[in-house]
Parts: structure tokens; C-alpha cells; sequence
């Protein structure tokens, strides 16, 4: 496929990652590593540790031994804010969305990085605050052209049904203009026809914007179907690493989701 | 039937995004700021400018600013007094020490004053979160409270603590009847109410609102929390440093600190949740209705009948106060403005009804 | 052993506190009884002072507690107790007065929960304390209206001429209030019946389960409204017997329900869910203040030129102010995760 072959250069390294919670061991000697443009699936039962991972590379816990780089730099105490700066963007299970804002507020606030007008300048609506604002508009116009939510724009969010807030928590993300995409969860609590819908758009980020894409799924149909390479945790350790077709074929993983005991 | 959008299609994100996209709000706004400029300095008595509007016009002032910090940035604060306060007496040792500063300047200067020590009470708000939050807003506020009351410089040496003012002189001009007042405080609000609602819908605002919403996600899409909180504190201090000079100069002419405690900063967050938290036309309506209630509750009673002593009236104004509280968070926790939102919404099918 | 250290490990400011204690303790004594024995009065005046902030704070931990909500209206609730029996004592004997009073405040337990709680009980915290203010208006409008705003007496028969301990050691002794010794015996008496109450009974436990998540309590058959209604009476209750204390030191007049202004940042230092952390916030405050009043208010109205006095006004805030930037939680408290 065209798209396996842009597949470039190493994006993130994550290096005997670990992290406890007082006493828990969330996540134990954690190593892989994701490349540019490609589309990286995390599986595993519940509670291995995979929305743990995803909250580590984006800076919201601090590994508790080991180390993350991103483009080739190591990164002691990364705040959210600065992996948002750095280009990776992500969703949230429990879609954390700003629940008092539109949805086209909420797709905006994903432009704050990158609006540069001072306090005075917005409060007096003048010139290049007016221009700002417009010029980020249109790109968020275009996201949600894209994601196919013209009708809902002016909505607020807490009125929409869930798979159309999943597009909202996606179009969010989308308007930081992300290298890396954290997805968790996307297709939680969609029927069919909405899976088919999200996997298209997913498909259609990396394609179109290029973007690496790791994704937290249950589905094991969408993770065989659309990664191209998978890592596999369980209880917190990593039992598989590779193609979907390595990851099927090995004996740890199949004991993990089978249950054998351990 | 009169208040429908039809025809009014928007061709351009600017004309979409304006402030009132809908054509009858633009006009009946300008009718609005017109009857305000003109009509009331001419139909209104002195009585009632000095009593009602004035101070409804200073409050709704503080209450912008607080409902920036509390409605649409979500930090919980009872401090607001204390930065009226820090506005009041920054004007009135202005105007002592350096006379020739001209008003405009000095309101300018008291309300950056504020906005620099509310950026300083401001920075726990990063560590404490929520009621903690409340209670060291009351640090700065008891703070302030005995530095006015004590420290003997800003009162300019008064033995009895109160501090009394000049009459204000502003470019060339004596701000001293009620008419002359009337149009400052006027201008300053519509100005600083233009100025609120740029701001709450720049992207600054939305900053302000992914904080208050979600500060974990806001955080995760680039939204600093240092900026965020601080700047809120800094726009809500300046505002209510602002009103608390208008309210020393213009509405008390002299005052003991007192007039800044703990029950003026309580009254604050009355108006606005009463009136809406995160809504502009709501300040307006919480400041209206804080004005209102204590002369109703004093006519009222005399008009019915009843005789009640002053005492009695100021319990029942508590106990008015505190149940309508209570009634509006169980009934209608967006306050008057979420009526008044559902009142306009039944009129733009009116006359149909649904 | 080690359970021990790791223990002392956690709870390190409350070391540390301790040990600046002792070291205050012990340094005036090195130099000389006359001061050691003014220092001690000043120590026991704030420990005794910190028992009565102690009182206050308890009722809003109680509530906090079992229903994770933050009673701004304690202090009106602790005025209207006291309003309520200092009036009625005028008809009755006094310990009917009291049981009468009690009835008022179960009364008004249950009216909170049926006006106030039940029609919230979805929202935020924010929305929950707005609530409370608007009920403590509510209740000091009202007590006042119902009985009156002169300042009133209440006579619990205690003796109030203090005790003079120690002369021989030091100059002149130490000068203690009976008055405040019982009412730090009573509180003692409180705590260990409220912590015995939430450890060990099955109401006790029901009430932390309701704390801790309504919904899930409910799922197991917990009845919301009557735990609710038990804990605001218990706090009504708590709100009584300070109500009683405060009165007869300081009489019954309206700025008692300002005391309970102070008790909030008591019951915050302490970790809202602690009730040994409610008194020991209320102890460290209330010698703090003493000391504060005492020495840094001198030095200040020196340098400043000040007033004089008055540091009381905010010093226990600012404490408890500079206290949670180092630990969000309190003394005692219990850390919060954020699940993302």
C-alpha cells in the first residue's frame, strides 16, 4: 500500500518505561517504539495498563523510571502542554470535552496555541485579533467539513449523541495540527455503521495529514484490519510486539485474552 | 413574528461571528445606548440616577469582572471586595498625592494596581483547586482588610480610619451632579462591557472556559493553567479595582474600610449567581437585582401596612437573599439569564408556540 | 517499628509542628522562669482557643465527611443553637432549653435536606457551598428575626473566675480559665465519641460509604435522605455544644456566627475529612494567632507604623493559606488522583 511505504524515521521511543500508583504497578519495564506516519495499536485486556501508557507519552503522569523521547530528544518532566506544543495531540477515553462550549468552541480551543494576539489586542476586537480569529476559523471549518459535523457546529456539546462527541473529541485533536495522534478508545460504544465511519476518518488523517497514529482498541477486527503494527500489554508488562499477523500467531498473547492462568 | 432571523443569511466568518448577528438585537441595542446617553439624564430624577442606577451601574462593573474569573474561568473566589478595596484607596492616594493626574488616569492606574495584586493572590489557584480555592481568596481578602484598616499611609493618617474624596476632575471637566456622574460611570461601563465581551469570546476566553470545564483536557490541547488562571485573575482584579474606585468616588464620596469586606464580596458573587455564571447580560441582571431588592423590601411593607423597624427589614432582606439563592441553584442554576434566554427563545416563535 | 516511621514519614508536618513546639517550650525556660511563664500563657490562652475553633471546625469535617459538602452555613447554625436556647432559657430551665433547642436544630437537619439538599444533589461542589452561603444568610436573618439581635447570656452554672497554677514557680503563676479547661474536657469527650461513631458503628460506616460516592450508595440500599438529615443533626448537635461554649464565654450576639469565619480555615488545615485533624488545626491556629498577636504584631506595628492589632483578622488564613501550597490536602487529609 502507498501508505505502508511512507512509513519514515523513529517519531517516539519510550525506554523501560514504568509507572506506580502507591503500591500499583500500572505499568513495568514498558520498551517499543513508534515511526513516522504509521499506525500503531496498543491491545490488551482491561486494566493492563494501555490509557497509563497513552497518559505517559503525552505528559500527564511522570514515568517513575525510564525514559521517553520524542524526535529524537529525551524529555524529563513533559507537561501536557508542552507535548501539545511539540505536536502530539490525543483523546480521551472518557471524552473530555468542554461541555459548556459549542462544539465549534471546542474544535477552536484547539487553535489556542497558536493565536498570538495579546489581551488588549482581543479585547478590543481590532485588527489583527479580527484577522487571527477568522484565519483559524477557516481551518476549523475545514475540520469540520471533514469530519462531516457542519449541522452540529453551534450545538453545545452535552446535547450530542455520543458517537457525534467522539467526532468533536477527534476534531479537537485535528485542530492542533498533530505529528502524533493519540487515539484511546475511538470506537468505544459505536455501532457498525460508526465504527466504519471512524476507521474512514482515521485512515484519512494519516493519509491526508500524514499524521502517526497509536490507538488504544478492543476491536480486534479495526486493530487487525487498519495497524500496522501492534504492541500488546498485560498487566502492565509488554507480552507482543509487532505486525498484526506476529501478534496473532503469538501463544503469550492468546493465554493473556484466553485467560490462562498466570 | 418580530423576532425572526428570516433573510438574514450570513456570507463571511466576520459577519458570523459578530457580537449580535441577529439584526433586531443590533437595533434594539442601539436604541438602548442611545436612550441611555439621551433619554435618562433628561427623564431621570436625581434621586433616582444617585440611589439605583448609579450603583447599579458600579456593581454590574464588579460583577463582570467576577463572573470572568468565577462563571467563565471556573476559580471560586470571595475576595473581590478586597481588590475593589485595593482599587478604592490606590485612587484616593492618587488623588491626594499627585492632583494634577486627570481621573480617566487615575481609574486606569487604580485598576492596574488591582490587577497586580490580584495576579498575586492568584498564584495558588495553580496548587489549590475548588472550596480550597475559596477560602484563600479569604486569606487576601482579610489581608487586605487589615492593611487598609491599619497601615496608617493609605488612609492618609485619619484617626477614625474613613477616608473622604474630591470631586472628580476629568479632562477639563468637574464630575460633581448626579447627571455628570451618571454619563462617567455610563461610558466606563460601556466600554469596559465591550471590552468583557471580546474577550470572553477570543480565544483567551475560550481558555478561560476549557479551565473551568476541564482543566486536565485544557491543559492536553496546549491551554497553559498558569496563564489561564492568572490572566482571569488579572482581568477580574482590574474590573474590580476599577468599580471599587467608581464606587468610593462617584457612589460613597467617603468611606471606612468596611465598605470592602467580606459582606461586599458575597454580595458580588450573589449578583452573579443569581443573575448567570459565564453570562454577560447577567451581571447586568444579579447588579439590578441586589439595587432593586433592598428598596422593594422598604417600600413594600409600608405600602402593605406593615410597619416593620430597620432591624427587622435588614433580617428579611437576609432571608429573602439567602432563600432566593438556594430557590435559584435548585430551579435554575444559570441564574436570570438563562430565563432571559428562554424568554427569547418563545419569542422568536412567538406566535407560535413550539 | 518500621509501621511506625513509615507513619511518621507521612505525616510529616504534623512532626515537624511538634517539634517546633517543644522547641518553644523549652527555649524561653533557658532563659528565665518570668518569661517562660508569660510564654506559657500565651500557649495555653491559644491552645484554649484553638479547643473552641476545634469545636466549630468539627461540625463542618462532620458534614464534609458524610456528605462531601462544605457547610459555610456551620457558623449561623452555631448562632442560631445559641440564640435559640439563650431565649428559650428565659421561659424554661435551662437544660430543657437545650433539649428544645437540639429539636430546633433536627428540625432544621431535616428541612435542609428536603429544601436544599434534594434538589442539588447532582451538582457541583461550587453549586453545593453557594448553597450553604445562601443558607447561612438565610439562618442569621432568620435567628435574628425570630429571637432578636441584643447580645443574650447563657448560664451553664461554670465557674468563672480562673485558676492561678504553678505560683511557686513561676512569677506570680500561670493564669488558666476553668471556663475554657471545661470546655476543652468537653471536646475531648466529642471527638472520642465521633471518631468511635464513624469507626465503628454500622451508621457510621454507611455515612463514610455516602461520602465517599452517593450513587454507589445508594445502589446498595443506603437511604440518602435519612443519613443526610442524621449527619446535619449531628453537626447541629456539634453546632449546639459550641454554640453553648462560645455563648457563655463570650455571650450570644451576632458575631458568633463571624467565629465560625475562623473555624473554616481550622477544619481546611486539618484535611477536611479529619476529625483528630480538626483539632489539631484548631490548636496550631489558635496558639498561632496567640503568637502572631503577641510578638509579630509588635514587631509589625513598629516597622509599619501601624493601628496595632488585628492580626488575627487574617493571620489564621494566610497560615493555612501557605500551609496548602506545600500540601493540598491538609494535615490529615487524604490525597485526590485525578483519573484520566
Amino acid at each position: 500500500m502507498s501508505r505502508r511505504a511512507s512509513i519514515g524515521d523513529v517519531l517516539l521511543q519510550v525506554e523501560h518505561a514504568s509507572l506506580t500508583f502507591g503500591g500499583v504497578n500500572a505499568l513495568v519495564d514498558i520498551s517499543f517504539d513508534v515511526l513516522e506516519h504509521e499506525i500503531r495499536a496498543i491491545i490488551g485486556p482491561n486494566g493492563a495498563g494501555k490509557s497509563s501508557l497513552l497518559n505517559l507519552i503525552n505528559g500527564v503522569y511522570a514515568p517513575g523510571a525510564g525514559t521517553i523521547s520524542y524526535l529524537g530528544q529525551v524529555h524529563e518532566r513533559m507537561h501536557p502542554h508542552d507535548a501539545a506544543r511539540m505536536g502530539i495531540a490525543r483523546t480521551f477515553q472518557s471524552l473530555a470535552l468542554f461541555k459548556g462550549m459549542s462544539v465549534l468552541d471546542n474544535i477552536m480551543t484547539g487553535r489556542t496555541l497558536r493565536m498570538r494576539c495579546g489581551l488588549l489586542a482581543q479585547a478590543l476586537h481590532i485588527g489583527p485579533a479580527a484577522r487571527e480569529e477568522i484565519e483559524h476559523r477557516k481551518l476549523v471549518e475545514g475540520i469540520i467539513d471533514f469530519l462531516e459535523i457542519q449541522a452540529y457546529r453551534r450545538q453545545p456539546v452535552g446535547s450530542l449523541p455520543y458517537g457525534l462527541q467522539k467526532r468533536v473529541d477527534l476534531g479537537r485533536a485535528l485542530a492542533l495540527e498533530p505529528r502524533l495522534l493519540l487515539l484511546d478508545e475511538p470506537m468505544a460504544g459505536m455501532n457498525l455503521e460508526e465504527k466504519q465511519d471512524m476507521c474512514r476518518f482515521i485512515l484519512d488523517v494519516n493519509e491526508e495529514f500524514g499524521t502517526a497514529i497509536v490507538l488504544i482498541e478492543h476491536d480486534m477486527g479495526v486493530v487487525m484490519d487498519i495497524s500496522d503494527r501492534v504492541v500488546v500489554l498485560d498487566y502492565g508488562r509488554k507480552i507482543g510486539d509487532g505486525t498484526p499477523d506476529q501478534v496473532r500467531a503469538n501463544q503469550q498473547v492468546i493465554n493473556a485474552y484466553l485467560g490462562v492462568a498466570h | 413574528m418580530l423576532y425572526r432571523e428570516n433573510g438574514q443569511f450570513k456570507t463571511t466568518y466576520s459577519a458570523d461571528q459578530q457580537l449580535m448577528p441577529i439584526a433586531q438585537d443590533r437595533w434594539l441595542m442601539i436604541a438602548l445606548v442611545a436612550s441611555s446617553f439621551l433619554a435618562v439624564p433628561l427623564l431621570a430624577s436625581d434621586y433616582a440616577l444617585r440611589a439605583l442606577i448609579i450603583p447599579f451601574l458600579i456593581l454590574t462593573i464588579a460583577a463582570i469582572g467576577l463572573n470572568i474569573l468565577v462563571g467563565y474561568c471556573g476559580q471560586i473566589s470571595l475576595g473581590s471586595a478586597g481588590f475593589m478595596g485595593v482599587g478604592a484607596y490606590v485612587a484616593f492616594n492618587l488623588t491626594l498625592r499627585v492632583p494634577q493626574l486627570d481621573f480617566l488616569v487615575v481609574l486606569l492606574l487604580s485598576g492596574g494596581s488591582a490587577a497586580l495584586i490580584g495576579i498575586g493572590f492568584g498564584i495558588p489557584s495553580l496548587r489549590i483547586k475548588g472550596l480550597y480555592l475559596a477560602v484563600a481568596t479569604l486569606a487576601a481578602q482579610f489581608f487586605l482588610d487589615w492593611v487598609f484598616a491599619r497601615i496608617r499611609w493609605f488612609t492618609a493618617d485619619s484617626s477614625s480610619g474613613s477616608v473622604s474624596t474630591n470631586p472628580i476632575e476629568m479632562l477639563g471637566w468637574t464630575v460633581e451632579r448626579p447627571v455628570d456622574k451618571y454619563l462617567l460611570v455610563l461610558g466606563v461601563v460601556c466600554l469596559l462591557t465591550l471590552a468583557a465581551k471580546n474577550l470572553t469570546r477570543s480565544y483567551i476566553g475560550r481558555a478561560w472556559m476549557a479551565t473551568r470545564d476541564m482543566d486536565v483536557a485544557a491543559e492536553v490541547i496546549g491551554v497553559r493553567p498558569l496563564t489561564a488562571k492568572l490572566s482571569a485573575f488579572a482581568v477580574s482584579s482590574f474590573y474590580a479595582g476599577v468599580a471599587g474606585a467608581l464606587w468610593g468616588f462617584v457612589y460613597l464620596g467617603s468611606w471606612e474600610p468596611a465598605a470592602f469586606g467580606v459582606s461586599m464580596s458575597l454580595n458580588v458573587l450573589f449578583m452573579i449567581i443569581i443573575g448567570g455564571l459565564g453570562s454577560m447580560v447577567g451581571s447586568f441582571f444579579g447588579a439590578a437585582f441586589l439595587v432593586v431588592l433592598p428598596l422593594l423590601l422598604n417600600q413594600i411593607p409600608g405600602m402593605v401596612g406593615i410597619d416593620l423597624s430597620t432591624a427587622m427589614k435588614s433580617h428579611m432582606e437576609s432571608m429573602i437573599f439567602g432563600g432566593l439563592i438556594v430557590l435559584f441553584l435548585a430551579i435554575e442554576p444559570h441564574g436570570l439569564a438563562r430565563l432571559w434566554a428562554i424568554g427569547k427563545e418563545k419569542l422568536r416563535i412567538w406566535p407560535f408556540p413550539h | 517499628m518500621p509501621l511506625a516511621i513509615g507513619r511518621l514519614r507521612r505525616h510529616w508536618p504534623v512532626v515537624l509542628l511538634a517539634m517546633l513546639l517543644v522547641v518553644g517550650l523549652v527555649a524561653p525556660l533557658a532563659g528565665g522562669a518570668a518569661t517562660s511563664g508569660f510564654f506559657l500563657e500565651v500557649l495555653l490562652g491559644g491552645l484554649m482557643a484553638g479547643v473552641l475553633y476545634s469545636l466549630v471546625a468539627l461540625g463542618f469535617v462532620l458534614i464534609y465527611k458524610a456528605s462531601g459538602v462544605f457547610n459555610f452555613a456551620q457558623g449561623a447554625m452555631v448562632l442560631f443553637a445559641a440564640l435559640a436556647t439563650a431565649r428559650l432559657a428565659e421561659q424554661f430551665p435551662l437544660p430543657l432549653a437545650v433539649v428544645m433547642a437540639l429539636g430546633l436544630m433536627i428540625g432544621f437537619a431535616w428541612l435542609v435536606e428536603r429544601l436544599v439538599l434534594r434538589p442539588l444533589v447532582n451538582q457541583s461542589a461550587a453549586t453545593l457551598l453557594m448553597a450553604t452561603l445562601g443558607i447561612s444568610i438565610f439562618l442569621e436573618g432568620f435567628g435574628q428575626a425570630v429571637w432578636g439581635n441584643d447580645i443574650y447570656r447563657i448560664d451553664l452554672g461554670l465557674p468563672k473566675d480562673p485558676m492561678i497554677v504553678g505560683a511557686r514557680l513561676f512569677d506570680g503563676g500561670i493564669l488558666i480559665s476553668r471556663e475554657d479547661l471545661v470546655a476543652a474536657s468537653v471536646v475531648a469527650a466529642l471527638v472520642l465519641a465521633l471518631s468511635l461513631f464513624f469507626q465503628k458503628t454500622a451508621t457510621g460506616r454507611a455515612l463514610r460509604a455516602v461520602a465517599d460516592d452517593h450513587l454507589a450508595a445508594q445502589s446498595i440500599g443506603i437511604p440518602l435522605n435519612r443519613i443526610w438529615v442524621i449527619v446535619w443533626s449531628v453537626a447541629g448537635f456539634v453546632a449546639l455544644v459550641a454554640g453553648l461554649v462560645w455563648g457563655s464565654k463570650l455571650g450570644v450576639q451576632f458575631s458568633l456566627s463571624q467565629v465560625a469565619l475562623k473555624a473554616l480555615p481550622v477544619a481546611i488545615l486539618g484535611g477536611l475529612t479529619s476529625i483528630p485533624g480538626a483539632i489539631v488545626g484548631g490548636l496550631i491556629v489558635g496558639v498561632g494567632e496567640k503568637f502572631a498577636d503577641v510578638f509579630l504584631g509588635q514587631a509589625l506595628a513598629r516597622w509599619f507604623n501601624l493601628e496595632g492589632g488585628g492580626i488575627e483578622q487574617w493571620f489564621a488564613y494566610v497560615l493555612v493559606l501557605a500551609f496548602l501550597l506545600v500540601r493540598p490536602e491538609g494535615l490529615f487529609g487524604e490525597r485526590h488522583i485525578d483519573r484520566v
